[in-house]
Protein backbone atom coordinates (compact mmCIF):
# COMPACT_ATOMS: atom_id res chain seq x y z
CA UNK A 1 0.00 0.00 0.00
CA UNK A 2 3.07 2.27 1.14
CA UNK A 3 4.08 2.43 -2.47
CA UNK A 4 0.83 2.85 -4.31
CA UNK A 5 0.34 6.20 -1.82
CA UNK A 6 3.26 7.49 -2.87
CA UNK A 7 2.38 8.56 -6.63
CA UNK A 8 -0.79 10.68 -7.10
CA UNK A 9 0.01 13.14 -9.85
CA UNK A 10 -1.36 12.45 -12.59
CA UNK A 11 0.61 10.76 -14.82
CA UNK A 12 0.15 8.25 -12.54
CA UNK A 13 -1.79 5.43 -14.99
CA UNK A 14 -4.16 3.66 -12.36
CA UNK A 15 -5.08 1.40 -14.31
CA UNK A 16 -1.89 -0.04 -15.71
CA UNK A 17 -1.59 -2.56 -13.77
CA UNK A 18 0.18 -3.57 -10.48
CA UNK A 19 -1.62 -1.16 -8.01
CA UNK A 20 -4.58 -0.78 -6.72
CA UNK A 21 -6.60 1.38 -9.06
CA UNK A 22 -8.66 2.92 -6.18
CA UNK A 23 -6.00 3.12 -4.02
CA UNK A 24 -8.20 2.89 -0.07
CA UNK A 25 -8.24 -0.86 1.23
CA UNK A 26 -9.99 -3.65 0.41
CA UNK A 27 -13.19 -2.72 4.03
CA UNK A 28 -13.08 0.56 3.01
CA UNK A 29 -14.24 0.53 -0.26
CA UNK A 30 -17.18 -2.29 0.41
CA UNK A 31 -17.88 0.50 3.32
CA UNK A 32 -18.51 2.77 -0.02
CA UNK A 33 -19.97 0.55 -1.44
CA UNK A 34 -22.48 -0.45 0.94
CA UNK A 35 -23.48 3.25 1.74
CA UNK A 36 -24.13 3.47 -2.08
CA UNK A 37 -26.93 1.10 -1.35
CA UNK A 38 -27.99 2.39 1.61
CA UNK A 39 -28.69 5.61 0.12
CA UNK A 40 -30.82 3.78 -2.86
CA UNK A 41 -32.82 2.40 0.07
CA UNK A 42 -33.60 5.76 2.24
CA UNK A 43 -33.73 6.76 -1.37
CA UNK A 44 -36.58 5.10 -2.52
CA UNK A 45 -38.05 5.36 0.97
CA UNK A 46 -38.15 9.38 0.60
CA UNK A 47 -38.83 9.13 -3.36
CA UNK A 48 -41.97 6.92 -2.40
CA UNK A 49 -43.03 9.95 0.59
CA UNK A 50 -42.80 12.52 -2.37
CA UNK A 51 -44.99 10.31 -5.10
CA UNK A 52 -47.40 9.70 -2.18
CA UNK A 53 -47.22 13.62 -1.24
CA UNK A 54 -47.66 15.06 -5.06
CA UNK A 55 -50.63 12.54 -5.34
CA UNK A 56 -52.73 14.23 -2.56
CA UNK A 57 -54.40 17.09 -2.17
CA UNK A 58 -53.77 18.04 1.23
CA UNK A 59 -51.04 17.45 3.54
CA UNK A 60 -50.88 18.26 7.67
CA UNK A 61 -48.24 21.22 8.00
CA UNK A 62 -45.11 19.71 9.60
CA UNK A 63 -45.28 23.16 12.18
CA UNK A 64 -48.49 22.49 13.68
CA UNK A 65 -47.52 18.46 14.09
CA UNK A 66 -43.84 19.10 15.27
CA UNK A 67 -44.34 22.28 18.00
CA UNK A 68 -43.54 20.38 21.22
CA UNK A 69 -40.57 20.06 23.46
CA UNK A 70 -39.77 17.76 26.68
CA UNK A 71 -40.75 19.85 29.83
CA UNK A 72 -42.49 22.24 27.78
CA UNK A 73 -45.49 24.11 30.12
CA UNK A 74 -49.11 24.08 29.12
CA UNK A 75 -49.20 27.75 28.86
CA UNK A 76 -45.90 28.09 26.36
CA UNK A 77 -47.46 28.75 22.82
CA UNK A 78 -46.29 26.48 20.03
CA UNK A 79 -42.74 26.19 19.66
CA UNK A 80 -42.04 24.57 15.67
CA UNK A 81 -38.83 23.79 14.43
CA UNK A 82 -37.02 24.23 17.94
CA UNK A 83 -37.04 20.78 18.91
CA UNK A 84 -35.67 19.02 15.62
CA UNK A 85 -33.35 22.08 14.87
CA UNK A 86 -31.79 21.10 18.37
CA UNK A 87 -31.62 17.19 17.35
CA UNK A 88 -30.32 18.42 14.02
CA UNK A 89 -26.96 20.24 15.50
CA UNK A 90 -26.25 17.54 18.13
CA UNK A 91 -26.07 15.12 14.72
CA UNK A 92 -23.95 17.98 13.39
CA UNK A 93 -22.04 18.23 16.09
CA UNK A 94 -21.10 14.22 16.36
CA UNK A 95 -20.27 13.95 12.89
CA UNK A 96 -17.51 16.68 13.76
CA UNK A 97 -16.30 15.12 16.72
CA UNK A 98 -16.37 11.58 14.54
CA UNK A 99 -14.34 13.18 12.01
CA UNK A 100 -10.99 14.50 15.04
CA UNK A 101 -11.51 10.71 15.93
CA UNK A 102 -10.48 9.46 12.36
CA UNK A 103 -7.29 12.73 12.04
CA UNK A 104 -6.66 11.19 15.44
CA UNK A 105 -6.50 7.68 14.45
CA UNK A 106 -3.87 8.75 11.56
CA UNK A 107 -1.74 10.85 14.26
CA UNK A 108 -1.96 7.53 16.71
CA UNK A 109 -3.23 9.05 19.36
CA UNK A 110 -4.78 6.55 21.39
CA UNK A 111 -6.26 8.86 24.15
CA UNK A 112 -7.46 11.64 21.59
CA UNK A 113 -9.01 8.50 19.76
CA UNK A 114 -11.05 7.37 22.53
CA UNK A 115 -12.08 10.83 23.77
CA UNK A 116 -13.47 11.52 20.69
CA UNK A 117 -15.52 8.04 19.93
CA UNK A 118 -17.15 8.78 23.78
CA UNK A 119 -18.38 12.71 22.67
CA UNK A 120 -19.48 10.73 19.31
CA UNK A 121 -21.47 8.15 21.14
CA UNK A 122 -23.00 10.60 23.44
CA UNK A 123 -23.99 12.80 20.48
CA UNK A 124 -25.47 9.42 19.00
CA UNK A 125 -27.02 8.71 22.06
CA UNK A 126 -28.54 12.12 22.56
CA UNK A 127 -29.94 12.37 19.50
CA UNK A 128 -31.36 8.89 19.87
CA UNK A 129 -33.16 9.89 23.22
CA UNK A 130 -34.78 13.06 21.48
CA UNK A 131 -35.85 11.04 18.80
CA UNK A 132 -37.88 8.17 21.59
CA UNK A 133 -39.33 11.34 23.20
CA UNK A 134 -40.60 12.71 19.93
CA UNK A 135 -42.17 9.20 19.26
CA UNK A 136 -43.38 8.86 22.42
CA UNK A 137 -44.80 12.64 22.43
CA UNK A 138 -45.99 11.88 18.88
CA UNK A 139 -48.01 8.42 20.20
CA UNK A 140 -49.68 9.97 23.18
CA UNK A 141 -51.04 12.14 20.63
CA UNK A 142 -52.46 9.21 19.14
CA UNK A 143 -50.25 9.34 15.98
CA UNK A 144 -48.82 5.80 14.91
CA UNK A 145 -48.68 3.40 12.35
CA UNK A 146 -52.23 3.45 10.82
CA UNK A 147 -53.42 6.47 13.05
CA UNK A 148 -53.58 10.21 11.86
CA UNK A 149 -54.91 12.66 14.69
CA UNK A 150 -53.64 15.63 12.82
CA UNK A 151 -55.62 17.26 9.87
CA UNK A 152 -54.40 19.14 6.56
CA UNK A 153 -52.86 22.20 6.67
CA UNK A 154 -56.21 23.63 4.90
CA UNK A 155 -58.04 21.51 7.71
CA UNK A 156 -59.31 18.49 5.29
CA UNK A 157 -59.32 15.19 6.62
CA UNK A 158 -55.81 13.65 6.36
CA UNK A 159 -54.66 10.26 5.68
CA UNK A 160 -52.58 7.96 7.46
CA UNK A 161 -49.59 8.22 4.49
CA UNK A 162 -48.56 10.83 6.92
CA UNK A 163 -48.20 8.98 9.88
CA UNK A 164 -47.10 5.55 8.09
CA UNK A 165 -44.28 7.56 6.37
CA UNK A 166 -42.86 9.50 8.94
CA UNK A 167 -42.94 6.63 11.40
CA UNK A 168 -41.28 4.60 9.08
CA UNK A 169 -38.81 6.59 7.81
CA UNK A 170 -37.49 8.15 10.76
CA UNK A 171 -37.56 5.07 12.40
CA UNK A 172 -35.24 3.41 9.81
CA UNK A 173 -33.02 6.47 10.67
CA UNK A 174 -33.19 5.81 13.99
CA UNK A 175 -32.11 2.48 13.30
CA UNK A 176 -28.98 3.06 11.60
CA UNK A 177 -28.17 6.07 14.66
CA UNK A 178 -28.50 2.92 16.77
CA UNK A 179 -26.33 0.59 14.84
CA UNK A 180 -23.86 3.55 14.56
CA UNK A 181 -23.81 4.03 18.44
CA UNK A 182 -23.27 0.36 18.60
CA UNK A 183 -20.42 0.43 16.08
CA UNK A 184 -18.65 3.59 17.83
CA UNK A 185 -18.95 1.37 21.23
CA UNK A 186 -17.28 -1.72 19.55
CA UNK A 187 -14.38 0.88 17.98
CA UNK A 188 -13.72 2.59 21.58
CA UNK A 189 -13.85 -1.06 23.18
CA UNK A 190 -10.76 -1.96 20.77
CA UNK A 191 -9.52 1.21 20.68
CA UNK A 192 -9.13 0.96 24.61
CA UNK A 193 -8.08 -2.98 24.21
CA UNK A 194 -5.01 -1.19 21.88
CA UNK A 195 -6.32 -4.30 19.18
CA UNK A 196 -5.63 -0.86 16.64
CA UNK A 197 -1.99 0.06 18.31
CA UNK A 198 -1.25 -3.50 17.95
CA UNK A 199 -2.56 -3.78 14.41
CA UNK A 200 -0.30 -0.58 13.64
CA UNK A 201 -3.14 1.26 12.06
CA UNK A 202 -6.24 3.13 13.05
CA UNK A 203 -7.94 2.37 9.47
CA UNK A 204 -11.38 0.86 11.71
CA UNK A 205 -12.23 3.97 12.80
CA UNK A 206 -12.02 5.61 9.43
CA UNK A 207 -15.06 2.89 7.92
CA UNK A 208 -16.81 3.36 11.03
CA UNK A 209 -16.92 7.37 10.45
CA UNK A 210 -18.09 6.71 7.48
CA UNK A 211 -21.17 5.13 8.51
CA UNK A 212 -21.41 7.45 10.82
CA UNK A 213 -21.64 10.63 8.37
CA UNK A 214 -23.69 8.78 6.44
CA UNK A 215 -25.85 8.86 9.63
CA UNK A 216 -26.10 12.36 9.59
CA UNK A 217 -26.14 12.83 5.79
CA UNK A 218 -29.35 10.88 5.53
CA UNK A 219 -30.66 13.14 8.04
CA UNK A 220 -30.06 15.95 6.32
CA UNK A 221 -32.37 14.76 3.48
CA UNK A 222 -34.86 13.25 6.81
CA UNK A 223 -35.58 16.78 8.61
CA UNK A 224 -36.07 18.53 5.10
CA UNK A 225 -38.12 16.41 3.64
CA UNK A 226 -40.77 16.27 7.02
CA UNK A 227 -39.88 19.05 9.04
CA UNK A 228 -39.34 21.72 6.87
CA UNK A 229 -41.16 21.67 3.30
CA UNK B 1 -0.62 12.09 2.95
CA UNK B 2 -1.50 15.47 3.68
CA UNK B 3 -3.47 15.64 6.92
CA UNK B 4 -1.52 19.50 8.53
CA UNK B 5 -4.23 21.55 6.47
CA UNK B 6 -7.29 19.45 7.69
CA UNK B 7 -7.97 21.52 11.00
CA UNK B 8 -8.66 24.58 9.13
CA UNK B 9 -11.00 22.54 6.81
CA UNK B 10 -13.00 20.71 9.43
CA UNK B 11 -13.68 23.90 11.56
CA UNK B 12 -14.51 25.81 8.39
CA UNK B 13 -16.59 22.86 7.19
CA UNK B 14 -18.46 22.78 10.11
CA UNK B 15 -19.15 26.57 10.20
CA UNK B 16 -20.75 26.09 6.97
CA UNK B 17 -22.89 23.34 7.95
CA UNK B 18 -24.14 25.61 10.89
CA UNK B 19 -25.28 28.54 9.00
CA UNK B 20 -26.78 26.62 5.51
CA UNK B 21 -28.79 24.96 8.75
CA UNK B 22 -29.74 28.43 10.23
CA UNK B 23 -30.61 29.49 7.01
CA UNK B 24 -32.70 26.78 6.43
CA UNK B 25 -34.60 27.45 9.96
CA UNK B 26 -35.32 30.82 8.69
CA UNK B 27 -36.46 29.97 5.53
CA UNK B 28 -38.41 27.42 7.21
CA UNK B 29 -40.19 30.16 10.17
CA UNK B 30 -40.54 32.87 7.04
CA UNK B 31 -42.86 29.90 5.15
CA UNK B 32 -45.01 29.88 7.75
CA UNK B 33 -46.63 32.98 7.04
CA UNK B 34 -47.15 32.48 3.43
CA UNK B 35 -50.06 31.60 1.65
CA UNK B 36 -50.29 27.64 0.92
CA UNK B 37 -49.44 27.19 -2.89
CA UNK B 38 -47.99 30.75 -3.52
CA UNK B 39 -45.06 31.27 -5.91
CA UNK B 40 -43.06 32.35 -2.71
CA UNK B 41 -43.55 29.23 -0.87
CA UNK B 42 -42.58 27.53 -3.45
CA UNK B 43 -39.76 29.16 -4.24
CA UNK B 44 -38.62 28.81 -0.96
CA UNK B 45 -39.02 25.00 -0.63
CA UNK B 46 -36.74 24.84 -3.65
CA UNK B 47 -34.20 26.98 -1.85
CA UNK B 48 -34.32 24.94 1.00
CA UNK B 49 -33.65 21.49 -1.62
CA UNK B 50 -31.05 23.55 -2.56
CA UNK B 51 -29.04 24.36 0.50
CA UNK B 52 -30.07 20.67 1.68
CA UNK B 53 -28.21 19.10 -1.35
CA UNK B 54 -25.03 22.14 -1.06
CA UNK B 55 -25.19 20.47 2.91
CA UNK B 56 -25.08 16.84 1.19
CA UNK B 57 -21.98 17.91 -0.90
CA UNK B 58 -20.06 19.43 2.37
CA UNK B 59 -20.56 16.33 4.52
CA UNK B 60 -19.84 13.70 1.48
CA UNK B 61 -16.94 15.37 0.26
CA UNK B 62 -14.81 16.34 3.58
CA UNK B 63 -16.49 14.42 6.67
CA UNK B 64 -16.32 11.61 4.72
CA UNK B 65 -13.78 12.61 2.62
CA UNK B 66 -14.65 11.29 -0.84
CA UNK B 67 -13.14 15.05 -2.53
CA UNK B 68 -9.66 13.75 -1.34
CA UNK B 69 -10.07 10.05 -2.93
CA UNK B 70 -9.18 9.44 -6.36
CA UNK B 71 -11.04 10.56 -9.19
CA UNK B 72 -11.80 6.54 -10.54
CA UNK B 73 -13.53 5.94 -6.79
CA UNK B 74 -15.46 9.30 -7.06
CA UNK B 75 -17.16 8.27 -10.32
CA UNK B 76 -17.58 4.85 -9.20
CA UNK B 77 -19.87 6.05 -5.96
CA UNK B 78 -21.32 9.57 -8.20
CA UNK B 79 -22.36 8.18 -11.18
CA UNK B 80 -24.48 5.29 -10.08
CA UNK B 81 -26.20 8.07 -8.06
CA UNK B 82 -27.38 10.05 -10.94
CA UNK B 83 -29.83 7.02 -11.33
CA UNK B 84 -31.71 9.25 -8.64
CA UNK B 85 -32.37 12.55 -10.86
CA UNK B 86 -34.48 10.32 -13.21
CA UNK B 87 -36.15 8.60 -10.05
CA UNK B 88 -37.00 11.44 -8.33
CA UNK B 89 -38.31 13.42 -11.85
CA UNK B 90 -40.42 10.14 -12.96
CA UNK B 91 -41.69 9.26 -9.68
CA UNK B 92 -42.93 13.23 -8.32
CA UNK B 93 -44.34 13.50 -12.09
CA UNK B 94 -46.36 10.22 -11.69
CA UNK B 95 -47.73 11.07 -8.72
CA UNK B 96 -48.90 14.54 -9.88
CA UNK B 97 -50.71 13.09 -12.61
CA UNK B 98 -52.36 10.46 -10.17
CA UNK B 99 -53.34 13.88 -8.40
CA UNK B 100 -54.90 15.40 -11.31
CA UNK B 101 -56.22 11.99 -12.66
CA UNK B 102 -58.22 11.10 -9.53
CA UNK B 103 -59.47 15.42 -8.91
CA UNK B 104 -61.17 15.13 -12.89
CA UNK B 105 -62.93 11.66 -12.93
CA UNK B 106 -63.25 10.48 -8.94
CA UNK B 107 -65.85 12.81 -7.75
CA UNK B 108 -65.32 11.13 -4.25
CA UNK B 109 -61.77 12.11 -3.68
CA UNK B 110 -62.17 15.89 -4.89
CA UNK B 111 -65.20 16.22 -2.60
CA UNK B 112 -63.07 14.86 0.24
CA UNK B 113 -60.51 17.11 -0.80
CA UNK B 114 -62.77 19.91 0.17
CA UNK B 115 -64.89 19.88 3.71
CA UNK B 116 -63.36 21.09 6.61
CA UNK B 117 -63.31 19.36 9.59
CA UNK B 118 -62.71 20.62 13.15
CA UNK B 119 -58.87 20.09 15.04
CA UNK B 120 -59.51 17.16 17.52
CA UNK B 121 -57.43 18.72 20.64
CA UNK B 122 -55.36 22.06 19.14
CA UNK B 123 -57.58 24.63 19.55
CA UNK B 124 -55.32 26.81 18.74
CA UNK B 125 -56.48 28.48 15.73
CA UNK B 126 -54.83 31.80 15.18
CA UNK B 127 -51.86 30.69 12.83
CA UNK B 128 -53.84 27.97 10.83
CA UNK B 129 -53.65 30.12 7.17
CA UNK B 130 -57.29 29.75 5.03
CA UNK B 131 -59.50 29.77 7.67
CA UNK B 132 -61.19 33.31 6.75
CA UNK B 133 -64.74 31.94 7.68
CA UNK B 134 -63.72 31.30 11.40
CA UNK B 135 -61.99 34.55 11.89
CA UNK B 136 -65.39 36.52 10.72
CA UNK B 137 -67.36 34.44 13.11
CA UNK B 138 -65.03 35.43 16.27
CA UNK B 139 -64.91 39.16 15.12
Amino acid sequence: MSTATTATTATTKWWNGGKSPFNVEYGKLMMWYFLMSDAFTFGAFLISYGTIRFSTNGWPDPNIVFQSYPFKSATSGPAPLVFVSIMTFILIISSVTMVQAVKAGHEMKKNKVATNLIWTIIGGAAFLGCQAWEWNHLHHEGAWWGHNPFLNADLTQSSTNFTNYFFTITGFHGFHVFSGVIINIVMLIMTLNDSFEKRGHYLMIEKAGLYWHFVDLVWVFVFTCFYLI
Amino acid sequence: MEHHENKNEVRNVTIVLSVLTIIELILGFLMMKMDAGSIARLGTKITIVVLMLAKAYYIVGYFMHLKHELRNLIMTIVVPLMLFVWFITAFLYDGNSFRNLRNNYDPHFKEQSTIKKQPAEHNSNEHKEGSHEEKKTME
